[in-house]
């Protein structure tokens, strides 16, 4: 068992990100994290999950404001976010690049960013395109600022960022990168890389296990297909 | 007193041009074919508040010129991307927006239904969403010390518009679970609620009904609508996908979404 697609590894390693999570939600526009959640669960049934847009993997009945009112409440532990601009200080950008009032590009919107980073313990930011288009020094628009003066009320923020080529930690308010995906090298990441990031000890991602990888193929392909037919579709197998 | 109307172009005349109007998300209960009637009559200056986020119909008026201003916490088409004549708005200077969060949009409606001018949220400190949102402030909150809050004012809406599986004669209005469409109708002035069917019997008389049905009191007008929220999914049809596809490939060009309106407004002609 050796071959794998970009995506199947990628879902791993945000998976294995959810070992001590108890309820980890994912929100619109999610495919890689509903792969994610749903790859843990199927490994370690205890994890809670649910999933904007799933039937099966929403339990709420109070209406869409329910999940946010959980998350203030720190009912739930772990949600991802993206950005079409993520900066090294964890700001994302998921309004528009260039100019507000005069985008040069509009995107959907902040969607619930703003809130869940403040308040979900811990948001993995999650990005396939690895480019110094996307990781930049500093995004045109924060959707969600990544850090807080210490006087305000901030119980969650970002504790990981994965993407293509890459596992970084975010500690003491900077990037760590901690993995290198198999296939690239960390000149490769600091080349793509448009911010500042700390690195020592980096160690090479670890490929997906059989049975990480049997079980994506399997019962989580399916059962992401629910909420993200296309998204199942194409990104399974080689 | 609830009013039923026979058909969609009477159901669209109820809605005025300029007015605000609270719509729900594509996975709730969107009026698509009262949409249509809306274009049909040439609906104009509307404020759209997405609950919390727009996605098809939203582009659909956007295109059509119905729009004025929306405020929303995002608007995509799901798998299928960028909502494309959103997008392509903005980035013209055509459209005004309000970017919110989620969250403040939900908040806003619950404080519309308290009848109270505001509410505090946590979160949103550090987004430049209070920079573009001077209406959204920050104070320190007097319960606490040294603690910043966000307050959201309320949102009331002169208009909640849905599709909802049925309603009974009395214009009890059956929601289910989708109960952010109860908030907006607590919150708005005005309702106006397409359904599939007519229930027979009292909603209600059933308290597992009852327990999903939103009151006749905050309903003003009903229309029959079989199928109203064709292409997307609605219960247990699992909605046209060809069609959603075709639509969003259509609209990337002015061009193209003409031609699509044009042949959707004659389908239903």
């Amino acid at each position: 068992m050796s071959a794998f697609t970009p995506a199947e590894l990628m879902a791993v390693t945000m998976a294995r990100l959810l070992d001590t999570s108890r309820h980890v939600a994912v929100g619109a526009l999610s495919p890689l994290p509903a792969t994610a959640a749903l790859l843990a669960q199927a490994l370690r049934p205890a994890l809670r999950v649910t999933i904007l847009g799933s039937r099966r993997h929403l339990a709420f009945t109070d209406g869409g404001r329910e999940l946010f009112d959980c998350a203030a409440q720190g009912r739930i532990d772990t949600f991802f976010l993206s950005g079409v601009q993520i900066d090294g200080d964890a700001n994302i950008n998921l309004v528009a690049t260039g100019d507000y009032a005069q985008p040069t590009k509009r995107f959907p919107g902040s969607f619930g960013s703003a809130y869940l980073y403040s308040l979900v313990k811990t948001v993995i930011l999650f990005k396939p395109e690895h480019t110094p288009r996307v990781l930049v020094p500093r995004v045109d628009f924060i959707s969600a600022a990544g850090v807080s003066p210490p006087h305000e009320y901030r119980p969650g923020g970002p504790r990981h960022l994965v993407t293509g080529l890459a596992l970084f930690d975010f500690i003491d308010r900077r990037f760590v990168l901690r993995s290198v995906h198999p296939g690239h090298t960390a000149d490769e990441v600091a080349r793509a890389t448009g911010f500042e990031y700390a690195a020592d000890a980096v160690t090479e991602t670890p490929a997906p296990s059989a049975e990480e990888l049997a079980a994506l193929r399997g019962p989580v392909r399916s059962d992401v297909a629910e909420t993200y037919p296309r998204f199942a579709a194409k990104s399974f197998g080689v | 007193m609830t009013r039923f109307v026979p058909t969609l172009a009477d159901f669209a005349a109820a809605l005025a041009d300029g007015s605000h109007v609270a719509i729900p998300p594509d996975y709730s209960g969107v009026a698509l074919a009262a949409t249509r009637a809306l274009i049909a009559r040439k609906a104009r200056g509307l404020r759209l508040v997405a609950v919390p986020q727009a996605g098809l119909q939203a582009d659909i008026l956007i295109g059509a010129g119905c729009v004025a201003a929306i405020e929303t916490a995002g608007n995509n088409l799901g798998e299928w991307g960028l909502a494309p004549r959103y997008t392509d708005a903005i980035q013209r200077n055509e459209l005004r927006i309000l970017d919110a969060t989620c969250p403040a949009l939900h908040a806003g409606l619950q404080a519309a239904e308290k009848g109270i001018p505001f509410i505090p949220l946590r979160g949103i400190l550090g987004s430049d969403l209070l920079r573009i949102r001077p209406d959204w402030r920050v104070i320190d909150n007097p319960y606490g010390e040294h603690d910043p809050i966000v307050l959201i004012p309320a949102i009331r809406p002169d208009v909640a518009l849905f599709h909802a599986p049925c309603a009974d004669r009395d214009g009890n209005v059956f929601v289910g679970v989708r109960r952010e469409l109860m908030t907006m109708a607590h919150a708005a002035a005005r309702t106006l609620v397409t359904i599939e069917t007519i229930h027979e019997g009292r909603l209600l008389d059933d308290p597992a009904l009852a327990a999903g049905t939103l009151p006749a009191l905050y309903v003003d007008t009903l229309c029959v609508a079989p199928g109203g929220m064709h292409p997307l999914p609605f219960g247990n049809d699992r909605g046209d996908d060809a069609a959603v596809a075709a639509y969003v490939q259509a609209a990337q060009s002015r061009a193209g979404f003409d031609a699509w309106l044009a042949a959707w407004l004659a389908e239903a002609a």
